[in-house]
């Protein structure tokens, strides 16, 4: 189980992870960030495998990735 | 929970100004992360150009100077000259390394200068309002080819990267693309291997990098990931042009 | 007894600057100034320091830039059309604050011009040169003696202010050969020690930048600014200026460089013939020794500018005088030598 989180104000809306996340589990958010943009947002429902593809491809460096433990 | 991947060190926390969508950012993260994880950072001194670029020195963690148009190439190799024990390296758009500055970058090149150049190929000026650049396709429609570029008028999109791997001292010259997760892990596998050939004395390495510009092209930065795969990788196909490393072994 | 070696003025630039601390040198061939780089092509690596023929005079400026902005003293030398173009490289580094040493062996232009000596390039000297608002200590040695002083002492300057530093000679002293007291120690080389704005590296400190894009409203103005204090202090600080005869003069003949030479033939048979001449000899074209020429305006009859060149110097006595003494002007361009005779003519023309 992983996690990631979103820098709101460096995202600039431009989806590429959303389009790369294996699992779906980034959107779009219908909030506007202070620069004007519809920054990503995290769909936290467990199933995130921190593969970090959403990393790789953001141009604004405004994800991180969190690995749960191994158990 | 453990933190896996985040801004490297040698990225500032500073928000950069590039659009939406734009590769900059990208490569900018992978250099960042090699020079982490080379520990250069404290010796490294970056070129930044002039281009949409010309603010990298906001976003890199370690020493940078900006070059007039053109001439990061010539810059670098006064700094490695003069310091040939630091990491030195310069940052490029196809407008200041393959248009202004040909004669630079070709010279640079054919001296074998120890240094390594990140040569971003987006294809357009995006600093000036996407202009027509020196590797702008065959039809592409940029503003000042508004018609598309006709070879008649405004010659080919230029390679630059295969002219310069025909000269005597470069090492190491590979076109990558930062379009897809496993293409941008591909991209800081040759970033890194252009830095450690400097580290290793080896000479001249060069990583063109097939980068996106949304804007310029009038696509959305989804389908600009497209864009590189159709248009763009067929006129400037990926992979290792030069490598002495396995000439030498009879591997290219 | 003294050291004195005869050397040409090319090769007294060399050596000056080597002697000035010189650690880079970056080149390329123009005539009249070949027996310069080839000069240091020898020395520098005979000396372990860095040479590169470059593949441009942009590319050379460049290279002057790069090993500036790393702590070393570095110089490139050419002849006007390769200075017109270091002219970009003279702005960057005027804007990002970078010290560094420009040779100007000059040659008659305008374009390809001929090899000949001359002085047409006065103007783009002294005015900055590139874009932008900034100007620059010119130096204009008159004997082979001095181009290889005041390249020495480029290189202080250069330091002091973080600025560049240009000599401004021609293509009569590039090739004339005269006998030159070397002197090995540099006495102001001080300056390079302190150097706390370099890119080294950032081991044990933050990161630095250096740029000249400014960007932020008013901070390039800010910065002009700061950097039209620095004009100032050299204005204050480091005019340089031989005078002649002007204590009992009537005439004063005003010249720079090879010009001054002949000025000083000049007065020496007008005073034969017992008329009055004195000399202003600017050693620092930028500053300009304003001073001793107003000072003078009441004492004297009119000022004679002479020089290689339809007339550039001259708008800067005009300037000085503020229109308080006539101002005449004899010139040569494009390679044409001005003539002793002439001046002296022209001098008993004026007092008539």
């Amino acid at each position: 189980m992983g996690k990631i989180i979103i820098n709101i104000e460096q995202c600039k809306g431009c989806k590429l992870c959303v389009i790369f996340c294996p699992k779906q589990l980034i959107k779009l958010s219908e909030k506007l960030n202070p620069a004007g943009y519809h920054p990503a947002e995290f769909i936290d429902n467990g199933q995130c495998n921190s593969c970090g593809l959403c990393y790789q491809m953001c141009p604004d460096v405004a994800i991180e990735v969190w690995k749960g433990e191994k158990r | 929970m453990k933190k896996i991947f985040s801004r490297p060190e040698s990225l500032t926390a500073k928000r950069n100004i590039y659009c939406s969508g734009c590769g900059h950012g990208i490569v900018h993260r992978l250099i960042a992360e090699v020079i982490d994880e080379l520990g250069i950072r404290e010796k490294t001194i970056g070129v930044a150009p002039v281009g949409c670029a010309v603010f990298a020195y906001d976003y890199w963690n370690f020493d940078v100077t900006e070059a007039a148009h053109g001439r990061p190439p010539a810059v670098a190799t006064g700094i490695k000259r003069v310091l040939p024990d630091r990491v030195v390296f310069t940052y490029q758009g196809d407008g200041d390394l393959a248009a202004i500055g040909t004669a630079e970058t070709v010279h640079a090149a054919n001296r074998g200068e120890n240094i390594t150049i990140i040569f971003v190929n987006n294809g357009v000026y995006g600093m000036t309002g996407g202009q027509m650049a020196p590797t702008t396709l065959i039809a592409q429609k940029t503003t000042t080819t508004p018609l598309g570029r006709d070879p008649k008028i405004a010659g080919y999109p230029i390679k630059i990267s295969e002219a310069l791997g025909q000269l005597e001292g470069s090492v190491y010259i590979e076109r990558v693309t930062v379009n897809s997760p496993k293409n941008t892990i591909k991209a800081k596998r040759a970033i890194k291997k252009a830095f450690q050939n400097q580290i290793q004395n080896k000479g001249f390495s060069l990583v063109e990098v097939l980068s996106m510009c949304p804007i310029a092209w009038g696509v959305n930065p989804v389908e600009a990931l497209k864009w590189i795969e159709q248009k763009m990788i067929p006129v400037f196909p990926l992979g290792v042009i030069k490598d002495k490393d396995l000439t030498a072994k009879g591997n290219l | 007894m003294e050291n004195r070696i005869l050397m040409q003025g090319n090769h007294a630039v060399g050596e000056g600057g080597l002697q000035g601390g010189c650690q880079a040198y970056f080149g390329y061939p123009i005539t009249p100034q070949n027996e310069l780089t080839q000069y240091m092509a020898k020395r520098m690596v005979e000396e372990r320091k860095v040479f590169i023929q470059a593949e441009s005079e942009l590319a050379a400026i460049n290279m002057v830039f790069g090993a500036s902005l790393v702590g070393a003293r570095a110089m490139t030398t050419s002849s006007s059309p390769g200075i017109s173009l270091k002219q970009e490289g003279i702005s960057y580094m005027v804007g990002c604050e970078l010290p560094g040493v420009i040779v100007n062996i000059q040659r008659g232009g305008p374009g390809l011009g001929n090899i000949a000596g001359a002085q047409g390039d006065y103007f783009q000297a002294t005015r900055g040169g590139g874009h932008g608002d900034y100007y620059l200590i010119v130096l204009a040695p008159d004997s082979v003696q001095e181009m290889y002083d005041l390249t020495r002492e480029a290189f202080d300057l250069a330091d002091k202010y973080r600025n560049p530093v240009i000599v401004l000679a021609d293509g009569i002293l590039g090739q004339m050969l005269e006998p030159v007291k070397i002197v090995k120690k540099n006495p102001m080389s001080n300056f390079s020690a302190k150097k706390d704005w370099i890119l080294d590296g950032c081991k044990g400190r933050k990161p630095r930048m250096v740029r000249s894009l400014l960007m932020g409203e008013g901070v390039l103005e800010e910065h002009n600014l700061k950097l039209g204090k620095k004009y100032e202090r050299m204005r204050k600080s480091e005019v340089r200026v031989e005078t002649d005869n002007l204590e009992d003069a009537e005439v004063a003949l005003v010249g720079y460089g090879i010009s001054a030479r002949i000025c000083k033939e000049a007065m020496e048979i007008a005073r034969q013939k017992g008329i009055k001449v004195g000399l202003v000899r600017p050693i620092t074209l930028w500053p300009f020794p304003e001073k001793v020429i107003a000072e003078n305006v009441d004492r004297l009859k009119a000022f004679l500018v002479i020089e290689m060149s339809l007339g550039q110097m001259v708008e800067d006595v005009r300037l000085a005088t503020n229109g308080k003494c006539p101002v005449y002007f004899y010139g040569r361009t494009g390679g044409g030598i001005p003539e002793v005779d002439v001046i002296v003519e022209r001098i008993e023309k004026i007092l008539k």
